[in-house]
């Protein structure tokens, strides 16, 4: 996994609430190779271009000073419904490596970390401003700092996050979970151990 | 006196590996389901060079990408949704994984498998790399889906590292009133707290209207779960629950059901207990309901009509309804009864027990589809009881496609979609944009009411129809 230590760059804001991971990637393209020359367009495909394969000049991402967002600050519950860890594939396939949201599906909040991506929660009001905010000023950028867990708005202002510091940990180094849970490895059979004898039924 | 615990706290506590100071905590699986979705897991699997931990605790199940209209190999729509069957065959082998293929009549769902095999048992933790995993808590088990990485983290490890979730308890008051389902019950309860209400949140079923439920029914209450954002759903086992797994396959039998059962009665949250959040409806009000929206809480008693955007005090709200509306093709005020449809889906995990077969079939018996429509069961073994009862008669006869077992129009990435700007009456779990196919229109209903839209064309309050005289007699 790629570390993440510290990001500047365009951040788009995204005023929809209850975006579910279906429009973030559609459930057809789900079957398609990560390697795909085309896994960049997944992301929001439906909303973002026409049948014809035309980009929709209305939606936020085809406008000319969020084509090289990297962070997108959206509405509540971002990110709910089906697990589907490829809307976070399809993010980092357009560059993106932090969501900012005053509240994400639980899955998606989880396959984000799992992916290198920080998912930052904010309160909806500092969320509502960092949105203004980007609106007033098109294109403009924000830096993200996970070390001291503070970001900046397009107008300067530092907001202080917080954030799981298991995650931060992993995060900052890189570290996939695996290799983490590995150092575990007697703790876990010995769990093993005394749960067969306790819970006998569950091994027939 | 040991503090009194919820239900969820007992079997958080009793999966702990490690607890770590920072907050996060090492659980133990004890069943992982995996399906035709899961693919990039394995994929990952390989890559770390390790093998499945727990071969014995690993069940797979071919489920989103099955074909429907015939059930070989060669019916799959093309030639990269027989890849994913094929594929998670082929991990089932290497890995040495236990495995309801295609052409097993065992086959089906992976969240009604569980239940139906005996699998998903009380007091369990299980996962499974898809949201509605939420539907086995429905038996006192914590089950909650998890992305791909996690997946091959279970395969890996056979455990999962987790913040503690904050509980909720969901206290249904009063009577169940006539013709409502569960699924009404939970569509409901997500109108009424929202889809987000339950973000960070394990949620339990509480009140006598949970307790007198069938099992079936709370399978479909709590695989709504996590369209309130909860990261699961549980009710506490009871003789329902016992009498429900016993006899099943990989349920645990003579001296062992025993133990086990001794065990499970120990699960219910203890008088006293205390949740982080406490939610208290009032069952009298609920009616059979629809969806009107793009939300699962964009719902609606059947009396009513879609609401006005104006309305909305709040803009984002009021932005987000415009929307809405707009996408269902729909005009504020309408009343709901007025909306035509095109096409009915009776299936999925949320509705496609037999039970649900059942009522469905009561409502179409001797009437005639005004629509297209399909019945999926969500197993082969549910299919083939339905056959034994003869409900497939009275779903061919009335004009319903009778078809074999899998996600199918839920989500249809098997192929099963509806077309642009087409509108449907479904018995499944989401109304996302596009969820059956780019454009679709879909509404949210029980087996009941999307089996009475089917007849009528429109969506229509059951209660109406199963008094009035069937068309065409």
């Amino acid at each position: 996994m790629e570390p993440f230590t510290s990001l500047t760059a365009t951040a788009v804001p995204f005023d929809e609430v209850n975006v579910d991971t279906d429009q973030i990637i559609p459930s057809r393209l789900m079957r398609k190779p990560r390697e795909d020359a085309n896994y960049h367009t997944f992301l929001f495909h439906d909303l973002r271009y026409n049948e014809d394969g035309s980009e929709k000049p209305d939606f936020i991402l085809n406008q000319a000073p969020y084509r090289d967002a990297r962070i997108l600050v959206a509405g509540h519950n971002f990110g709910c419904g089906s697990s589907r860890e490829v809307a976070v594939f399809a993010l980092m396939a357009n560059g993106f490596r932090a969501v900012i949201a005053s509240s994400f599906g639980d899955i998606f909040f989880g396959n984000c970390f799992n992916n290198g991506v920080l998912p930052i929660r904010v309160t909806e009001e500092t969320a509502a401003r960092l949105r203004a905010d980007l609106h007033a000023s098109p294109g403009a950028s924000m830096t993200i700092e996970l070390e001291p867990q503070t970001l900046t708005g397009a107008d300067g202002t530092e907001y202080q996050f917080d954030v799981d510091p298991f995650r931060k940990h992993c995060l900052l180094e890189g570290l996939d979970a695996i290799g983490l849970t590995l150092e575990y490895e007697n703790e876990i059979e010995a769990f093993e151990d005394r749960y067969r004898q306790e819970r006998s039924w569950l091994y027939p | 006196m040991a503090q009194p615990r919820t239900m969820f706290d007992k079997i958080w506590e009793s999966h702990v590996i490690v607890d770590r100071d920072d907050g996060q905590t090492l659980l133990y699986v004890d069943r992982h389901l995996c399906h035709d979705g899961s693919f990039f897991a394995f994929d990952m699997l390989r890559d770390t060079g390790l093998p499945v931990r727990r071969p014995d605790q690993t069940f797979t199940v071919p489920d989103h990408y099955v074909p429907t209209r015939g059930h070989e190999l060669d019916d799959a729509v093309d030639e990269e949704r027989r890849e994913m069957i094929v594929k998670l065959d082929r991990n089932a082998k290497q890995f040495d994984l236990t495995i309801f293929g295609l052409g097993d009549k065992r086959q089906g769902i992976v969240h009604v498998v569980g239940p139906e095999q005996g699998i998903t048992q009380p007091g369990m933790l299980m996962v499974c790399g898809d949201s509605h995993t939420s539907t086995h808590g429905a038996l006192g088990a914590i089950a909650f889906g998890i992305g791909a990485s996690e997946v091959s983290h279970v395969l890996a490890t056979q455990s999962i590292w987790q913040r503690k979730p904050k509980t909720m308890r969901i206290t249904l008051t009063g009577a169940r009133p006539f013709g409502v389902l569960a699924k009404d019950v939970i569509l409901a309860i997500i109108a009424r707290i929202g889809a987000g209400a339950a973000l960070g949140h394990a949620v339990e079923y509480a009140g006598p209207i949970f307790a007198a439920m069938s099992a079936e029914e709370r399978l479909t209450v709590c695989n709504m779960s996590i369209e309130a954002g909860a990261r699961c759903g549980m009710i506490a086992p009871d003789e329902t629950t016992f009498a429900y797994v016993k006899g099943r396959p990989y349920a645990p039998a003579g001296e062992a059901w025993q133990k086990a059962v001794a065990y499970w009665k120990t699960l219910p949250s203890d008088p006293g207990a205390t949740f982080d959040k406490e939610v208290g409806i009032a069952a009298d009000d609920i009616a059979p309901m629809v969806t009107w929206g793009t939300s699962p809480e964009d719902a609606l008693p059947i009396t009513g009509q879609v609401p006005d955007p104006a309305d909305e005090a709040d803009a984002a709200r009021r932005a987000a309804k415009e929307k809405a509306i707009d996408y269902m093709g729909l005009v504020p005020g309408m009343k709901l009864t007025d909306i035509r449809i095109d096409k009915a889906f009776i299936g999925s995990c949320t509705n496609g027990r037999i039970e649900d077969l059942r009522i469905a079939a009561a409502v179409v018996k001797g009437r005639r589809v005004a629509v297209p429509a399909m019945v999926v069961p969500g197993s082969g073994l549910v299919k083939e009881q339905a056959e034994k009862e003869g409900l497939d008669r009275v779903f061919t006869d009335a004009g319903f496609e009778w078809l074999e077992s899998g996600c199918s129009m839920c989500v249809g990435m098997n192929g099963d979609t509806i077309d642009p700007g087409e509108r449907s009456a479904s018995t499944s779990n989401r109304n996302f944009v596009g969820r059956q196919g780019p454009g679709a229109r879909t509404h949210l209903m029980s087996p009941a009411m999307a089996a009475a839209a089917a007849l009528s064309g429109r969506l229509c309050d059951v209660r109406e129809l199963s008094l009035a005289p069937s068309e065409g007699d």
